[in-house]
């Protein structure tokens, strides 16, 4: 096999963060070469550069003999590199063909499209990849899958070479990773260089020839796939200490607070069953796209619920509405606190009351002197470094909006608090901080339920571990059995040794 | 910890006390807007010498206290995120349906004034629920609902009385409109009164704060606990009831429904309530910024009929004044969102490397 790609010294910095760190990478003709990493392993970041997204700091591409520097994603293009995208970017009410060629329609010597020549040459390339799809037939009217595929058969009507894969599997049934996976086979007899990037280490052992890994924006190293193991994969890609910056766990005795039985969201098929108990933090491990986000939403009430049955100390509960799970002292951190959790252009005092609005009333009106009363105790309590009540949030770091965030729930008095990503995008101070605050907080009898995609910070954090996978909780793991090592495996859908 | 946060924190710190300033002088738009309203009265005083006179400023609030009633559904609309293009026919319909139901030749007989009244306000609600309806439940936009409603509120009022106006109304009924206390109108003082509860509303209900919630943010309104399709129910609702009000008061006042009235009127309303600070946005706004901007929409009105400008003009003016008007509500926004835009560049950059 010669060599089509030869990447070495790759280095992007963003402001504030070394993307990538002198990071190198090589592909053979017809090899299908799997990338992975943890989140911010910097793996979308190089195939963004190679892809002519971005442009590298420093570093050199060699593809197909000779250096390049792909300036855009169409310069890119050109020379045969294409690349694929988690979130399709097909125009779902257009027709396939026109899909595949937009922005290079065949016109006529008035710009009119020709149509019968588009359609011929659209068939033409899904002939050749033996698809079996009309192109006539509209986007909109195509399963995922079959999207998925025009979205490959439109990255390969250009003459490519190199083509880059995103977790395409995302959205995919079983049966339809198959399809895709004959197709990825194919292409790589036909000589194409695929780079396949993906969470699931099982799909990665079913396919990939070799396998590079990335952590924290640095090269770590490649490897045959035939012969390692999902475990030393996983090895490569955590191999890292866990900081101090956690408070000490808890080891008072636990009654059940909220217990959630066979729940079920609307068009899953996992029913899930677990139990918070007051004075516990329980930690929700898994990849994005677990389902973790939707269980927590359908127990506070935001999203329906399709079966199940939830208690709260023991009696059943129905909670319809986010209203429900208030009035039963349940709050809810959403994790994107941007869009879901703040009034961004309202002040501090505002946003502290938005939840518990009852406590600034006085019969139907609100009282100005309990309103000022609760968010100066708040923003005395989290420390939030504001010019005061009245100031707007949007002005406040992300660290003291993420603070604000939490007084607003706290405000409600929560028996049970789930917080959603509860650090992401604030600094390390105002995490620590946040990390306390939730141990304090469950010290003093509330069941906190922490979702995050930060291994670290479910070790550190967590008295139990519930690891999601594809919609289900398929581990429960108490604090001392549970490593990165095994949340991943787990997370990834592998079943980890046992002797381990 | 706390030293590291507030380290972190400290240069915010400092631009805060700047935006302070500047919020400052933000809050006192309703400074600047009597200001401004107070040298249109003394210019146009100055050109014509007889503009602050008790008969002309009485004419202009008398003109203007039907979109008072208006202006505080309006206002509610664009708190919460939404606008009423309806209003305008609304007002027409309840007029008409009122004078309906008080002649005993049209749809069966006469009803009591008091029951007359009634059942036009009532058009009004279930002008505005259905309004709410469509927005809330078949999520059609504010914008096609209501442009929607315009035109089937303005077409029932024309089927109803098959295009001409409804006279010889009951005398008993015109004293509402014409009647004064201590010299002053009632629809003067009804307008002001509404408004004056509007304003509090607004303030200080906790039901109403709710608006102000939905209009800031819907998705965290509802995770908040706050029901959002009930509280945009009731704020079309409300707005769809005072234009009916607005309307059956009209009528008493003029003794005849036109169905062809109040044309133009959301243009008007719409242009007052955001010279008057309520942001097309949604979660700002208050009813004491409305009545201001109705202030100054009336007497650049009044002001062109004074300097006798043709009519055909003054339509011309008004829109130009609402354009600017939302214009700079545009402007502005873009302003303060600026530091936004590149405060999210810089969160989003460490983001990217994220697989």
């Amino acid at each position: 096999m010669s060599l089509l790609l030869q990447a070495s010294g790759i280095t992007k910095l963003f402001p504030g963060t070394l993307a990538l760190d002198n990071v190198q990478l090589d592909v053979a003709r017809g090899e299908i070469h799997a990338v992975v990493g943890e989140n911010g392993a910097g793996k979308s970041t190089l195939m963004k550069i190679l892809a002519g997204v971005h442009t590298a700091d420093s570093g050199q591409i060699i593809f197909d003999g000779e250096p390049i520097a792909p300036s855009s994603p169409r310069d890119a293009l050109e020379r045969g590199i294409a690349i694929v995208y988690q979130e399709l970017s097909l125009v779902p009410p257009l027709t396939v063909a026109e899909n595949i060629y937009p922005g290079r329609l065949p016109t006529g010597p008035l710009g009119f499209v020709r149509y019968g020549q588009l359609f011929r040459q659209a068939e033409e390339v899904l002939r050749s990849l033996d698809l079996n799809v009309d192109p006539r037939a509209l986007v909109s009217e195509l399963s995922i899958a079959k999207q998925q595929l025009v979205e490959i058969a439109k990255a390969l009507s250009f003459d490519t070479k190199l083509l880059i894969l995103d977790e395409p599997t995302s959205a995919l049934t079983e049966r339809e990773v198959e399809i895709l996976f004959s197709l990825l086979r194919r292409l790589a007899q036909q000589g194409v260089g695929i780079l396949y990037i993906s969470h699931k280490l099982d799909e990665i052992f079913k396919l990939s020839d070799r396998v590079t890994v990335l952590r924290d924006g640095k090269y770590v190293g490649t490897v045959k796939t035939a012969e390692v193991r999902a475990d030393d994969i996983i090895r490569m890609m955590v191999g890292r200490e866990l900081g101090h910056m956690f408070p000490e766990k808890s080891r008072v005795e636990k009654q059940p607070l909220l217990e959630v039985r066979n729940l079920r969201l609307p068009g899953q098929t996992a029913a899930n069953s677990f139990t918070l108990h007051a004075g516990e933090v329980i930690g929700f491990a898994g990849l994005i796209g677990s389902g973790r986000t939707e269980l927590a939403r359908a127990i506070f009430g935001a999203d329906g619920v399709e079966s199940g049955e939830i208690l709260l100390n023991g009696q059943p509960v129905t909670i319809g509405s986010p209203q429900e799970a208030i009035r039963h002292q349940i709050g809810y951190l959403p994790e994107d606190r941007k869009a879901a959790g703040l009034f961004l252009d309202m002040s501090v005092k505002l946003n502290i009351e938005s939840a518990n609005r009852a406590a600034v009333t006085s019969g139907p009106y609100i009282s100005p002197r309990k309103e000022r009363a609760l968010a100066e105790q708040y923003i005395e309590q989290l420390n939030i470094n504001t010019s005061g009540v009245e100031q707007e949030v949007r002005r406040l770091s992300g660290g003291n909006q993420q603070k604000t965030l939490v007084a607003k729930w706290l405000a409600i008095q929560p028996k049970v608090f789930i917080v959603d990503e509860p650090t992401r995008g604030v600094d390390v101070g105002a995490k620590s901080e946040i990390h306390h605050l939730l141990r304090r907080l469950a010290d003093a009898g509330v069941a906190v339920m922490m979702i995050s995609s930060e291994l670290p910070e479910i070790l550190g954090m967590s008295d139990r571990v519930l690891v999601m996978h594809e919609g289900a909780i398929v581990a429960e793991l108490a604090a001392e059995a549970a490593s990165e090592e095994i949340i991943m495996q787990y997370a990834s859908g592998q079943q980890p040794a046992l002797a381990r | 910890m706390t030293a590291l946060s507030s380290r972190e924190t400290s240069p915010r710190y400092k631009s805060n006390t700047a935006l302070g300033i500047v919020g400052q002088l933000v809050r006192a738009r309703e400074f600047f807007l009597i200001s401004l309203i107070v040298v249109i009265a003394v210019a146009l005083h100055l050109k014509t010498g007889h503009f602050i006179t008790e008969r002309n400023l009485t004419a202009i609030a008398l003109g203007f206290s039907p979109l008072a009633f208006m202006a505080v559904g309006m206002t509610a609309a664009l708190v919460c995120g939404g606008f009423d293009l309806s209003v305008g026919s609304v007002f027409a319909l309840g007029g008409v349906v009122t004078a309906v139901a008080l002649r005993d030749d049209m749809f069966g007989p006469a009803l009591p004034i008091g029951l007359a009244i009634l059942a036009g306000v009532l058009a009004g609600v279930l002008a505005g629920m259905a309004n709410g309806l469509l927005i809330t439940k078949v999520h059609i936009n504010p914008f096609i609902t209501t442009l929607g409603m315009m035109s089937i509120a303005r077409g029932a009022g024309y089927a109803i009385t098959e295009g001409s106006p409804i006279a010889r109304l009951p005398r008993e009924f015109f004293k509402l409109g014409q009647g004064e206390v201590l010299g002053v109108s009632n629809l003067i003082i009804l307008a002001l009164v509404v408004m004056a509860i509007g304003d509090i509303l607004m303030r200080r209900s906790a039901w109403f704060r709710q608006i102000y919630y939905v209009g800031g943010n819907e998705d965290a309104a509802r995770l908040s606990g706050i029901n959002v399709a009930l509280v945009k129910m009731g704020v079309f609702t409300l707005s769809g009831m005072l234009a009916a009000l607005a309307g059956v008061l009209s009528v008493s006042r003029f003794t005849v429904a036109d169905p062809g009235s109040g044309m133009g009127y959301e243009l008007q309303v719409i242009a007052a309530c955001i010279i008057g600070g309520a942001s097309l946005n949604g979660g700002k706004g208050t009813v004491f910024g409305a009545l201001l901007g109705l202030v100054f929409v009336g007497f650049i009105n009044n002001g062109m009929v004074q300097l006798r400008v043709p009519v055909y003009w003054q339509n011309l003016a008004m829109g130009v004044i609402l354009l600017v008007a939302v214009g700079s509500d545009m402007l502005s926004q873009r302003l303060q969102a600026r530091p936004r835009a590149r405060k999210t560049e810089e969160s989003a950059a460490p983001g990217e490397p994220a697989a």
